[in-house]
């Protein structure tokens, strides 16, 4: 594998993550709980619409083939995305949105924190605008699961539910190839393993805070890195690409 | 001062075009027409964000999904600024739902027709929003601030979102001949549902002469409706796109646009319940709303909670 080759599957993972879940997120319009939340979440799908966006262009820069982040986005399949299982995972009920959102922005904020070092400028750059956003998209997921976990005992019950049932997808984030190595040693990606700690740490205080119970470490799905997927992610390539897979020569 | 002079003092600020603001008397009908308008305005938000959500995990391409996205979530800060305006009246917000939810408060017509095509977000852009920014830029200067004060804000967002929309019409338009073929089948839909969102002819309109009187309103129906067309026709013309009334001519004497009869049969029967979507959009919010009743019993629960354990610590410390 080149340095080129690993920066451009590195570089499409980050991006298939955030496009993957703004898609997720997007669906809740209209259907949140109440407005405000129907905004909030639309705005953190639109936040992460906008690093697909900019990360898929550079993917595309750097395999040299011509490729918009539009042809990445709406013209490969579900073996050729890089995103981690957890960012497909249905959405559910609002509990579950929550608790996959708390996973994935705590283990986004030491990520970005770190790639922010990168020496990959571009890299850098998302990374550093990312991070704000992030922090906000935490903060909110953090103050919901405290809220429900010390809500009534439906809430605190949905919670725990949606805990116990998407832990075994949070292994993934921190699972490292080649790809890694050849770029970590580069100074251009993330040593994950090293955050796993952080992230793990961090997730456990929130939980307890919410009086909820860390689940004990159990089997940990995984395969994304190889393009392996839940069944989850076809139908939402469907959904997603069709008017481009149908009508290819089109401008939109 | 007597009821009598109380009347004489609001009428004459209405004259004088004093904005009337929540804590001046004002007549209980004055009061319940705004509450009325403004609701079903909030409403038209709320609803309206459906046809548009629709299409935003279909969107063609990486912009065009942001571009929607941050439009519905405009569509949801409207129905806000317009519920706090509705607010500032004396009807709370979980009211204004309810009355929306039982079928008492109404909505938009227009919502009640079916996005079809990605086209019809550029339709509903283009001539929905097209038809709203008509309605709405007169009442930027209504008589009530609170609602007049929204409407500056809601204006400006609302003719950025109509320009999107007539940009991807003109994408089309330019497009491939599919695409042509689904602009033009999405204007052929859009176009008299949006000559009916300006409501009944003056003739049929009973609340026209007295909202005019108080300022409610600035221009009736009818005259809003001749200035959409005459703008729209010509803005269909420059994309190349027919617009689908045979008797559209233009009227030299009147320097208007003379067009069709608009089926007021549909119309009636969309505004009772029964058009295409009525009862799919009315379900949605219903469900949106049943599906979100524990996480809001759980927020409620919860600040009950704090507020407890705070004063429960302020005890102890005094």
């Amino acid at each position: 594998m080149t340095q080129q080759e690993a920066l451009f599957k590195y570089t499409l993972r980050l991006g298939d993550n955030a496009l993957i879940l703004s898609q997720r997120l997007s669906e809740w319009c209209s259907n949140a709980p109440f407005i405000e939340e129907d905004l909030a979440l639309t705005n953190f799908a639109l936040d992460m619409i906008g690093r697909a966006q900019v990360l898929l262009r550079y993917a595309g820069e750097v395999e040299g083939k011509e490729k918009s982040e539009d042809i990445l986005a709406f013209r490969r399949s579900e073996r050729q995305y890089y995103n981690n299982q957890i960012a497909e995972q249905p959405n559910g009920d609002f509990a579950c949105t929550m608790v996959r959102q708390l996973f994935i922005s705590a283990f986004e904020l030491y990520l970005f924190t770190e790639l922010q070092k990168s020496k990959d400028a571009t890299i850098a750059a998302v990374a550093a605008k990312t991070l704000k956003e992030v922090r906000y998209h935490l903060a909110h997921a953090e103050d919901w699961i405290i809220r429900l976990g010390n809500g009534t005992t439906e809430s605190h019950n949905r919670v725990q539910q949606a805990v116990n049932d998407l832990w075994m997808f949070t292994g993934e984030q921190f699972e490292m190839d080649e790809t890694d190595n050849l770029l970590i040693a580069e100074g251009i990606a993330a040593d994950l393993h090293a955050l796993q700690p952080l992230w793990s740490n961090y997730i456990e205080n929130i939980l307890s805070k919410a009086t909820i119970k860390t689940p004990q470490d159990a089997y940990m799905q995984t395969g994304s890195r190889k393009g392996i997927h839940t069944e989850h992610l076809g139908h939402l390539l469907s959904d997603m690409q069709y008017l481009q897979r149908a009508y290819p020569d089109a401008i939109w | 001062m007597t009821v009598h002079s109380f009347q004489e003092h609001f009428d004459a600020k209405i004259d004088n075009e004093v904005m009337i603001e929540p804590r001046d008397w004002m007549p209980d009908d004055y009061r319940k027409t705004l509450i009325r308008q403004i609701s079903q305005h909030a409403h038209s938000e709320i609803v309206g964000m459906l046809p548009e959500g629709n299409w935003i995990t279909r969107a063609p391409s990486l912009r065009r999904k942001a571009v929607l996205l941050a439009k519905v979530q405009d569509e949801g800060g409207h129905g806000l600024y317009l519920y706090s305006a509705a607010e500032t009246l004396g009807i709370t917000r979980d009211e204004m739902y309810d009355q929306l939810h039982t079928g008492k408060a109404k909505y938009s017509s227009i919502f009640n027709y079916p996005s079809l095509t990605w086209a019809d977000m550029g339709a509903i852009g283009w001539l929905v929003d097209g038809a709203a920014i008509m309605n709405q830029v007169p009442l930027c200067r209504t008589s009530y601030g609170p609602y007049a004060r929204a409407m500056v804000r809601v204006c400006k967002e609302e003719s950025f979102h109509q320009r999107q929309g007539f940009e991807i019409m003109m994408t089309l338009a330019n497009g491939t001949d599919v695409q042509k073929k689904m602009a033009q089948d999405a204007l052929n839909r859009w176009w008299w549902p949006s000559i009916m969102m300006f409501g009944p002819s003056d003739a049929d309109s009973p609340h026209t002469a007295q909202s005019m009187r108080w300022r409610i309103k600035r221009f009736t129906n009818d005259e809003l409706r001749q200035k959409f067309i005459d703008v729209t026709v010509e803005q269909a013309k420059l994309i190349g796109l027919t617009v689908p009334d045979p008797d559209l001519k233009w009227n030299e004497e009147r320097g208007h646009y003379d067009f069709g009869p608009i089926n007021w049969d549909e119309f009636w029967n969309v505004v009772k319940g029964n058009g295409p979507c009525n009862k799919e959009r009315l379900e949605a919010r219903k469900k949106a709303w049943e599906n979100g009743a524990w996480v809001r019993d759980a927020a409620m629960a919860h600040a009950e909670k704090r507020k407890a354990r705070k004063e429960n610590k302020e005890v102890k410390a005094a």
